[in-house]
């Protein structure tokens, strides 16, 4: 339970400490955080990287969880197993009723929201409620719960793992909304503020071409190709001009984050 | 000029109407205590649900399992995010449609078996808002408005599948485009709070959810509680009172009674009975369900009987989690 998994890529160097996916990803998505921000964050690799980032280079970083806490204070190896229980009050600045935590995303509160989903597409659409024909759904999934809100009026992170049946073309269902169609359709639909931001996976971070708001590969993990990238992705992926190597995780994020989940319940 | 009724798919409730039910309620301080079968029966088959509480944190178990035993049919239920609450009232068959942003157990248990084969089979629906605006929806109600303004769920298919409840808009002040949400005015609330005196004066410890608008858009509120206090005691702290009294019309006394769910302060969820809930929907579902409902539902003779069958270890796990958030 307590191994460390090395990761099976190349080219790390000798004095590069062995991570897993999961501790990439979380390590990734803290570093597209910043100091002084307002976070919404989920429970898992999202609330880990929101505590990292606070505990490491944004000491000023403030977290919201949607059942209504402002400002909690994680304790390491205690972490909250959903965002609606008492667990996730702990030491907090406030709690709050869940339409007013939510409608500080409306007012211009929230800087980032962290999402996961089912699907992920070309222009940064999130399914998280059917797989299939809504109508007659092969799947019904749980539902948008508040990523229809973040992702409507806020900037959005997604740290996902890269899996080719999660990258698609077009998802079945628009829940959580990105740039839509792409161009200026998001804002024409009547959001004018946010969007997707950085989609961070295990094998690259992906952003977003500021023309068309398609999705696209802005910068690599270490030993990792932009082939391995694309031959992961179910849609044709552009590279960002200024496309660069990801630092690897450093010993310093390794054990913070470590220190967060000793139990290792998020980052095995 | 003739006149047209506007298209009110989804029952936005006439002001006239929602005064009218509101001036007829006895709205005095007085007795409110009844059993939590005389409470159950209070809900009527066909009515408009709104469950307190979010997730599995202070849900109204004890009352939606008093539901269950009465049989009730054909019941809408709605709540900011179901747990287990919604596969129960899917499985029993008392409920035909769930209205919330959320569906599902909880994370750790994954996509809930019973929400998926009850909407995939069509046996029930699940309709979809976003949490905000479930929300906001709740806060109109409770404002005595017949819709609230939004910027969010717009562009999404979210937003697309309740065309027709949900209309665009545009601002006749700066021309923004935004999202009408229609009211959501409950025909009964049903809300657990950690005290609460006969009259009907809830106080709640920790997160407030979305129950203070569910309980004043809602035409009547049933509460169950952890304890029955003096309205002396009451009195001594107003400030921690969570909605009027007068929005109350039944209050139950019922220790435990967001079990398997928490009750911030007093107990965490009982996480052994929700995977014991979980394993039993895993195999054989319909057969899963159906043992689960008459081990913990039919058989037990009260609430009391159904505490005892979850077993003492659990529940004393459960209150040793809850008070250790004020041991910090």
């Amino acid at each position: 339970m307590t191994k460390t998994q090395p990761l099976a890529r190349g080219t790390s160097p000798a004095h590069t400490p062995a991570y897993t996916a999961a501790e990439l990803l979380a390590v990734m998505a803290s570093r597209t955080l910043e100091d002084g921000q307002t976070v919404f964050a989920g429970v898992g690799i999202p609330l880990l990287a929101a505590t990292l980032a606070q505990r490491l280079h944004a000491p000023g970083l403030t977290i919201l969880f949607e059942g209504g806490v402002l400002g909690p204070f994680i304790v390491p190896g205690e972490l909250p197993p959903s965002t609606n229980e008492q667990r996730c009050t702990r030491r907090a600045n406030m709690i709050l009723p869940i339409t007013d935590v939510l409608l500080l995303l409306q007012r211009g509160y929230v800087d980032i929201g962290f999402l996961g989903g089912a699907q992920i597409d070309h222009y940064g659409n999130i399914n998280s409620s059917f797989i299939g024909d809504p109508a007659k759904p092969k799947t019904r999934l749980p539902g948008t719960g508040g990523g229809n809100d973040i992702a409507s009026l806020a900037k959005i992170v997604v740290a996902m793992k890269h899996e080719k049946r999660r990258f698609v073309e077009k998802v079945d269902f628009v829940t959580s909304p990105g740039f839509l169609s792409g161009g200026d359709s998001r804002a024409k639909s009547g959001l004018v503020s946010g969007g997707m931001h950085k989609i961070v996976t295990d094998l690259a971070v992906l952003g977003i071409d500021p023309a068309s708001k398609r999705v696209r590969i802005d910068a690599l993990h270490p030993g990792v190709t932009a082939e391995q990238v694309r031959d992961n992705t179910g849609f044709d992926l552009e590279i960002a001009p200024d496309v660069h190597e990801t630092k690897p995780p450093d010993e310093r994020e390794l054990r913070v984050l470590r220190e967060l989940d000793p139990d290792r319940l998020y980052i095995a | 000029m003739t006149e047209t009724q506007p298209a009110n798919p989804y029952g936005v409730k006439p002001y006239s109407q929602l005064r009218a039910e509101t001036a007829a309620r006895d709205r005095s301080l007085h007795d409110k205590v009844v059993s939590l079968e005389e409470a159950a029966a209070r809900i009527k088959d066909g009515e408009h649900v709104a469950i307190g509480g979010c997730m599995m944190s202070r849900t109204p178990s004890a009352l939606i399992w008093a539901l269950v035993r009465a049989k009730r049919k054909n019941l809408t239920f709605s709540r900011s995010i179901v747990s287990s609450d919604g596969d129960i009232v899917f499985a029993s068959g008392i409920a035909k449609k769930v209205v919330t942003s959320w569906f599902s157990q909880g994370i750790v248990w994954g996509i809930s078996r019973v929400m998926r084969a009850w909407v995939e089979q069509g046996r029930a629906e699940f309709e979809e808002w976003s949490h905000m605006s479930m929300g906001l929806r709740y806060r109109a109600g409770a404002m005595g408005l017949p819709f609230m303004a939004t910027r969010s769920m717009m562009g999404s298919d979210v937003g697309r599948m309740r065309v027709g409840a949900a209309k665009d808009f545009t601002c006749p002040f700066t021309g923004d485009k935004l999202l009408l949400l229609p009211a959501l005015n409950p025909d009964v609330a049903i809300i657990h709070v950690q005290r609460c005196d006969k009259y009907g004066n809830p106080q709640i410890d920790g997160l407030p959810f979305m129950d203070h608008d569910l309980a004043l858009a809602a035409k009547r509120v049933i509460l169950t509680t952890e304890r029955i206090v003096s309205n002396d005691q009451i009195r001594r702290a107003p400030d921690r009172t969570a909605f009027p009294f007068f929005t109350v019309e039944a209050v139950v006394e019922v220790p435990f009674g967001s079990a398997p769910h928490e009750c911030y302060g007093l107990y965490e969820p009982f996480f052994t009975h929700m995977d014991l809930f979980a394993n039993m929907t895993k195999a054989d579902l319909d057969k899963g369900v159906a043992d689960y409902l008459e081990r913990f539902y039919y058989e037990p003779k009260s609430w009391t009987e159904y505490l005892e069958r979850m077993g003492l270890a659990n529940l004393l796990t459960a209150a040793r989690g809850g008070e250790s958030i004020y041991d910090d």
